[in-house]
């Protein structure tokens, strides 16, 4: 890793160290955000902006919340009954938590891949890449679909595998495979953002690293937030990185620091985090 | 090094005495049941073998065998089907509501009632059926039905003032076997994978689009096969079908009037108790025509139910 040069004005704001640069409008905007599961509060105060077009690793031991932020950032959190947040939300400048805004529309403009590829079982390939584009109830003519399919199938980079098959179903795939249909399946609906909940964690090293590659070549078109486990991934593939940590069992999770990659990873301002990039916990 | 021990353990017979007189228990257990359905199979056809094949001038009336079972098979599918027809949308749509829509609480009790519903003896279903059913049709529905619907031939011909109808047959199985359709269908519906609900809501689709995009698919053949055993249990119904049904000879469509095909079950339970000689035998003949139509459902119902839950095993 080299140091990069645009990196040397840390800036303190509210209590957490956050030396961050960004010149340009952030994809999403958090402030002051409290997650709860009923009355546990699981996550508390994380301010964070997330640059737009690139990749914002989340990382951080087990149990710190960094999941459930990530879910709230779609509001896929509140799928589980009682589960709320408070605070702000911003993406692009809109309150995705604002009482009149309905979370159906705020999940078609931030797509999410799971830590478990999850393809649906009784569609075909082709099918399961359309899934998202199938609910906004218009009518795809057949052309037009076929476009979509093979368009998000490339972004995937799936096309090559299973042009030949597309009436297969999904579960017909590798695993690695399958992830990536996911993933051709939540960008045919050209998300703003796109959300990766640990999506290598359930696969072998060759299928990461397809993974990876593909995760550079979307960030020119998409905002990705990923959370992962993996502090190698972390520092491969983000451009900026935020470590979570939880003081003991029953308390909620924060927000340590979050700066540029190569910087929480050679010389974080926290001594948590460098305990945590070293590998002395967690 | 434990585990060759235990191996071995397992792959051993059982020796002590509790062990033996368990696994031969259980094991004449499983045979005393083979031995019963081959043994009611065995008295079926042979009792009935002069039913199907004797001499026709010894009974009641001068059909065939063929001639006498086929209306009684007709009204046995038709009723069956009416019921099945009914049942099944409204199973689909409680199984649905408790296992998705309603709050934790409602869901119980809900569940709990519907259960509730398999308890009532069939006899009471009949009587429910023909005292409150019958005549609140009769004078609401099947007028209206017959005067404006008549077109479509199931509710042509003179509407039935008693009510004692075909439709209202098939409503009452229909409530008979809401229960069972219903609760296969709302463990299917309960099983859907977390991951495939999340799949779906993630793509922004509205409740009902995500039980149309994960649920309903992974739950189909589960609600299918509840259907198959609902129809098996509507097939074999007899109290309540013999107390509402006024039955006629022959093919009847129309499902509002007095006019109606009996089924199997209700004609054996109405004559058996006066008949003889071989009108008996050929009572039982049509007994063993409805066990090999119930047992054939059955068959599909498992076959259907084991090519997986299409979901699952997909």
């Amino acid at each position: 890793m080299t140091a990069n040069s645009e990196i040397d004005m840390p800036a303190q704001t509210a209590g957490i160290t956050h030396s961050e640069v960004t010149s340009v409008e952030p994809a999403i905007a958090v402030n002051n955000l409290n997650i709860y599961y009923d009355k546990f509060l699981a996550v508390r105060d994380v301010t964070i902006e997330i640059a737009p077009r690139s990749i914002t690793a989340l990382i951080g031991p087990s149990g710190c919340g960094k999941s459930t932020f990530l879910r709230s950032l779609n509001r896929m959190h509140e799928v589980i009954p009682k589960a709320h947040v408070e605070g702000v939300v911003q993406l692009n400048g809109e309150d995705i938590y604002r009482p009149d805004v309905d979370p159906v529309t705020v999940r078609r403009r931030i797509g999410m891949v799971f830590q478990r590829p999850n393809p649906f079982p009784t569609m075909s390939i082709y099918e399961n890449v359309l899934a998202g584009m199938r609910l906004n109830a218009n009518r795809l003519s057949k052309p037009d679909a076929d476009e979509i399919v093979e368009h998000s199938l490339t972004g995937a980079n799936l096309w090559g595998e299973v042009k030949d098959r597309l009436d297969n179903p999904g579960s017909s795939l590798s695993g690695g495979q399958q992830q990536r249909l996911c993933i051709a399946r939540a960008i045919a609906v050209e998300p703003e953002v796109l959300l990766m909940d640990e999506p290598c964690s359930a696969l072998d090293p060759i299928s990461t690293m397809a993974i990876e590659a593909l995760m550079e070549q979307l960030k020119d078109q998409f905002t990705i937030v990923i959370v992962t486990h993996n502090m190698q991934q972390a520092a491969r593939v983000s451009e900026r990185t935020a470590f979570f940590n939880i003081d003991g069992p029953g308390q909620p999770g924060h927000i340590v620091e979050m700066d540029l990659t190569e910087k929480m990873f050679s010389n974080p301002q926290e001594k948590a985090t460098s305990d945590y990039v070293t590998g002395r916990f967690g | 090094m434990s585990q060759p021990v235990a191996q071995e353990k397992i792959n051993k017979a059982p020796t002590s005495v509790p062990d033996r007189l368990f696994s031969s228990l259980s094991r004449a257990s499983a045979v005393t049941i083979l031995l019963v359905l081959s043994g009611v199979a065995f008295f079926l056809t042979i009792v009935g073998w002069s039913g199907m094949f004797g001499d026709i001038e010894g009974m009641s009336g001068s059909d065939n065998f063929l001639e006498y079972v086929g209306p009684l098979v007709f009204g046995t599918v038709y009723s069956a089907t009416l019921a099945l027809l009914i049942a099944t949308p409204l199973a689909f749509a409680v199984a649905l509501f408790i296992s998705h829509y309603a709050p934790r609480r409602l869901a119980q009790t809900l569940g709990y009632v519907v259960d509730l519903l398999a308890a009532i003896p069939s006899v009471v279903f009949g009587i429910w059926g023909i005292t409150v059913v019958a005549p609140l049709m009769s004078k609401n529905v099947y007028p209206w039905a017959n005067d404006n619907l008549s077109f479509i031939p199931f509710f042509s011909g003179t509407a039935s003032t008693s009510g004692r109808t075909m439709l209202t047959a098939g409503m009452v199985l229909a409530m008979m076997i809401l229960p069972i359709i219903t609760a296969i269908s709302r463990e299917v519906f309960l099983q859907t994978p977390r991951l495939h609900e999340e799949a779906s809501l993630a793509l922004g689709a509205t409740k009902w689009e995500m039980i149309r995009q994960a649920v309903v698919p992974y739950g189909r053949s589960g609600v299918i096969s509840g259907a198959m055993l609902g129809l098996g249990r509507a097939l074999g119904e007899t109290m309540a079908v013999a107390i509402i049904l006024s039955p006629s000879d022959g093919y009847f469509w129309s499902i509002l009037t007095n006019q109606n095909s009996n089924t199997i079950a209700s004609n054996i339970a109405l004559k058996f108790p006066e008949a003889y000689g071989l009108d008996v035998n050929r009572l039982i003949a049509t007994g063993l025509v409805l066990f090999l139509l119930s047992f054939g459902v059955n068959m599909l119902a498992r076959r259907v139910a084991n090519s997986g839950f299409s979901g699952a095993a997909g």
